[in-house]
């Protein structure tokens, strides 16, 4: 499938989503859609690191809290306090802008550690949430630890309040954001980024510029989470750093793309949608802490006993030869991203 | 003959020392490569061939000496470096990308080292050197399947296949007929010529002396880390160090 | 800033003494990644386990915490175990360990926290001891005991794995087992056993360390969190596998902490530990006693 046909897809399924959302007319459904948005981008995001080169990241909250805070900087810039402005940003503008501060964030922490072995990356990310996060607790014009108090605009004609627009664009960037992970995954990138995750040292004497595609997936990783973050500070009125570097994202943005399975894009939103879905009942339910057990349970099961995922499941299940799990099309070999 | 070398080497390697802590793995190694030579490289276990080969390509890192490949130095590049410049190596232990098929395996350094040359292919030219090189080793028939199905001498030949895919100048074969039967030994000794026919440099790495023997043109010994001898593969083997060190 | 050499003294004093615990908290870490290549994230939450089993027993019997640790070492050497044999299993063996393996203990890590969370609720548990309160005091130095016996006793653990480390046969194959495999096995030496029972040791330290903690300060369940960081860079500054390298990162890293919180305020004080485990990974990741 080309990939303009995959857009148009999913744009007119996010359409047909939206448009039953907004027929349905409960707000809740937009809270709560919102957050199965976001995950799909984080986990998406995660998984490009994670399940397509092997590098995990413990830290995706730190790029999540970048872009957030990154909102709340611009919105403390152009409204000079805590009152309401006549002039909010448009979130797309946001989004771009939270992206390129994680972005380089990624870039550089990958800069300093992607050389050394998986592991200490992997413990690399974790201190980088703890540090970002003292910086911020420390840093007062965006509300230090007492916290921030964004307000958000008037309602957005013609789609109704505040939150239905947030809804539609995190729907919108998390269609972006599978649409990315298809296209490394069928490009010369993902061939690379496999050979990452299968043998660095095999991959470097191919002719894999190891550190290089390294440095491209974190980045593109950390935008990423960093576009997911930026709208949150509107969606949730009220920001502490304390929720907002929360170990709560990172667990969640690993877990799904294990659960769902990692090396494919279908991977992530399977694991979100799952995962997501028993997260909400479970929390209207029972209790919002069963909700962290649960996660950590199924992740544990999943790794240990699935460690495919669901779609490895499928696999196994229907007995597809799992042949080639990543680019099944012939690629052209300059031209990243070209399928046939 | 030392290594000392003419300017046309291929290969220069010179005073190459690498230690593991206070472990000596390489003392001091000079050797040198002419472009199109058949060399053979024996020693017994340990002695520090792989080690060697990890230094010359770039996986580790030497602490003395210096390589220099085709006029230039190769001091400070990375491997992948290494092998744009033209170098190829397959490993003693094989390691394929265990979630790719063969033809994928064989597809990577054509992705990555031959486009880096700058020769673009199209896609269908790929597929097609992807599936000759597959042939070439006998392993067309598996293409679509994954390095697990493979039997451990199959693997040794998708190795080898990997390494010829990058279009080398020379390529150093790391115990690549470990393990095969009389003829397979034949078959990949024959695709070796054909190779260094076609202007491909060969070091050959190996045990099985009777290979060794009708390979190589010259023969280099390790024994410890040390070279020991390094000439004509008769005169190397008439040596009685060697015979001591190597055979005795 | 009131700057006085009083501050002074007592900040480093301070720190020293929380080094010496942090130690401790550390050791099972230089054990299971140090020597083992074993990225336990989930050490932190098995020392919370360790202050709240020594509060239910102290709650329920006023039993001395640090007695009752050492009588819970085995069962903690047990759970070691068995997790190292999950470990294995679905992991080692297969060659997935980087990222699954990782992902495995960052689950357990989570059920560890939630299960306690719903247990014993986010409330601060504390336990009752007769050195908990008084303070030596030398001069202007003041030694507060309740820091002052925790970090003797992580000295003290500490040396006595040192000794079994260096002196005991299971404990020479412990540091075999990560330099040389193959030689093991010639010598009819399982290393999988050996692995077990390195991660036993491991995760029973964390029991002591678990008491450590809760007489030091009061225990939430959210509080391993902190320490993640700290544990790893203190393994990490220190060496890997090293034990003294493990005490004097410790140490460094009790001080400049300390005096961080005393001269800048205790809300930078997690970005210190933090911060030096970047750095030390950018710069020198062999540590100070590197190998």
């Amino acid at each position: 499938m080309r990939t303009p046909v995959f857009l148009l897809i999913w744009f007119a399924i996010a359409g047909a989503i939206f448009g039953a959302a907004m027929a349905f007319d409960n707000d809740y459904v937009f809270f709560a859609g919102y957050v199965i948005m976001q995950y799909i981008v984080l986990s998406t995001a995660w998984n490009i690191l994670g399940g397509y080169c092997g590098y995990v990241n413990f830290g995706s909250a730190a790029f999540f809290a970048l872009g957030a805070y990154s909102t709340v900087a611009i919105y403390k810039y152009t409204t000079g306090g805590d009152e309401p402005s006549t002039f909010s940003m448009p979130i797309p503008f946001l989004m771009l802008i939270g992206g390129a501060v994680s972005a380089a964030v990624g870039f550089g922490m990958g800069y300093l550690t992607l050389r050394l072995r998986g592991a200490f990356f992997a413990i690399a990310t974790l201190a980088l949430a703890v540090v970002l996060e003292t910086l911020v607790v420390n840093w007062d014009y965006v509300g230090g630890s007492r916290g921030a108090y964004i307000i958000r605009p008037e309602d957005i004609w013609p789609i109704g309040n505040y939150i239905r627009y947030l809804f539609l664009m995190m729907m919108l960037l998390a269609v972006a954001a599978m649409t990315i992970a298809r296209l490394i995954e069928r490009s010369r990138l993902g061939y690379g980024f496999a050979t990452i995750r299968d043998d660095e040292l095999a991959a470097e004497a191919s002719g894999v510029p190891t550190l290089r595609l390294k440095l491209i997936a974190t980045t593109i990783s950390g935008g990423l989470m960093g576009m997911a973050g930026a709208p949150f500070p509107y969606y949730i009125a009220f920001l502490q750093p304390d929720s907002t570097f929360g170990l709560d994202y990172a667990v969640n943005s690993i877990a799904m793309p294990l659960i769902g399975g990692t090396t494919s894009w279908v991977g992530p939103l399977i694991g979100t949608l799952l995962l997501g879905s028993l997260q909400q009942i479970a929390t209207v339910t029972i209790s919002s802490a069963v909700n962290l057990l649960i996660v950590g349970i199924l992740l544990v099961f999943f790794v240990v006993v699935a460690p495919n995922g669901i779609v490895g499941l499928f696999h196994t299940y229907f007995q597809r030869k799992p042949e080639e799990f990543v680019g099944r099309r012939r690629v052209d070999a300059d031209a990243p991203g070209t399928v046939p | 003959m030392n290594g000392a070398g003419a300017k046309t080497d291929l290969l220069q390697v010179e005073n190459l020392s690498k230690r593991f802590g206070g472990f000596v793995a390489l003392d001091n190694i000079s050797l040198s490569v002419a472009p199109g030579e058949r060399l053979g490289l024996i020693g017994p276990n340990g002695s520090g061939k792989s080690t060697l080969v990890n230094c010359i390509c770039g996986t580790l890192r030497n602490e003395q000496g210096s390589v220099r490949f085709d006029g230039q130095t190769l001091d400070g590049l990375e491997a992948h470096q290494r092998t744009h410049r033209g170098l190829s190596r397959s490993f003693q232990l094989p390691r394929p990308f265990v979630s790719l098929s063969l033809i994928d395996n064989i597809r990577i350094p054509l992705l990555y080292t031959v486009t880096a040359r700058g020769t673009h292919h199209a896609a269908g030219v790929i597929e097609d050197r992807c599936a000759d090189l597959l042939r070439e080793v006998g392993l067309e028939a598996k293409a679509r399947q994954l390095p697990r199905d493979l039997t451990q001498v199959e693997m040794r030949k998708l190795e080898l296949a990997r390494a010829m895919a990058a279009e080398p100048k020379l390529l150093i074969a790391d115990e690549a007929m470990a393990g095969l039967t009389h003829s397979e030994v034949e078959e990949i000794l024959a695709l070796l010529v054909r190779l260094n026919e076609q202007g491909v440099t060969i070091i050959l790495i190996e045990h099985i002396m009777r290979a060794v023997m009708s390979f190589s043109r010259r023969l280099v010994v390790l024994v410890s880390g040390k070279k020991i001898a390094d000439g004509q593969p008769d005169d190397v083997m008439r040596d009685p160090e060697v015979e001591r060190a190597y055979l005795g | 800033m009131i700057f006085s050499y009083d501050l002074l003294i007592n900040a480093i004093v301070s720190g020293i003494l929380i080094g010496g615990f942090y130690a401790a908290v550390s050791c099972g870490i230089t054990i299971s990644f140090g020597i083992l290549d074993i990225v336990n994230i989930a050490h932190p939450g098995f020392i919370i386990l360790g202050s709240y089993v020594v509060y239910i027993v102290n709650a329920a019997t006023g039993l001395d915490p640090i007695l009752t640790a050492i009588v819970m070492t085995p069962a903690f050497y047990v759970l070691g175990v068995g997790m190292y044999q999950v470990y294995y299993v679905s992991f080692e063996k297969r060659g997935q360990e980087s990222l699954r393996g990782l992902a495995f203990f960052f689950g357990v890590l989570f059920i560890t926290e939630v299960s306690l969370i719903l247990y014993f609720g986010v409330d601060y548990r504390y336990v009752d001891a007769p050195y908990i309160g008084p303070t030596l005091h030398f001069g202007e130095i003041g030694l507060p005991l309740r820091m002052l016996v925790p970090c003797l006793v992580s000295l003290l653990l500490i040396a006595v794995l040192q000794l079994i480390l260096t002196r005991t046969f299971i404990g020479r194959a412990i540091m075999a087992v990560s330099q040389d495999q193959l030689a093991l096995r010639l010598m009819a030496v399982d290393p999988i056993r050996i692995k077990r029972i390195a991660f036993g040791i491991s995760i029973a330290t964390a029991s002591l360390a678990g008491a450590f903690l809760i007489i030091i300060q009061p225990v939430e369940p959210s509080v391993g969190r902190e320490y993640i960081g700290r544990i790893f860079a203190i393994c990490v500054l220190g060496g890997m596998g090293s034990l003294p390298g493990t005490i004097i990162a410790a140490m460094l890293i009790g001080i400049v902490e300390s005096l961080t919180s005393t001269f800048y305020g205790p809300s930078w004080a997690p970005a210190v530990s933090f911060g030096f485990l970047l750095l030390t990974l950018a710069v020198r990741p062999a540590g100070l006693l590197g190998r």
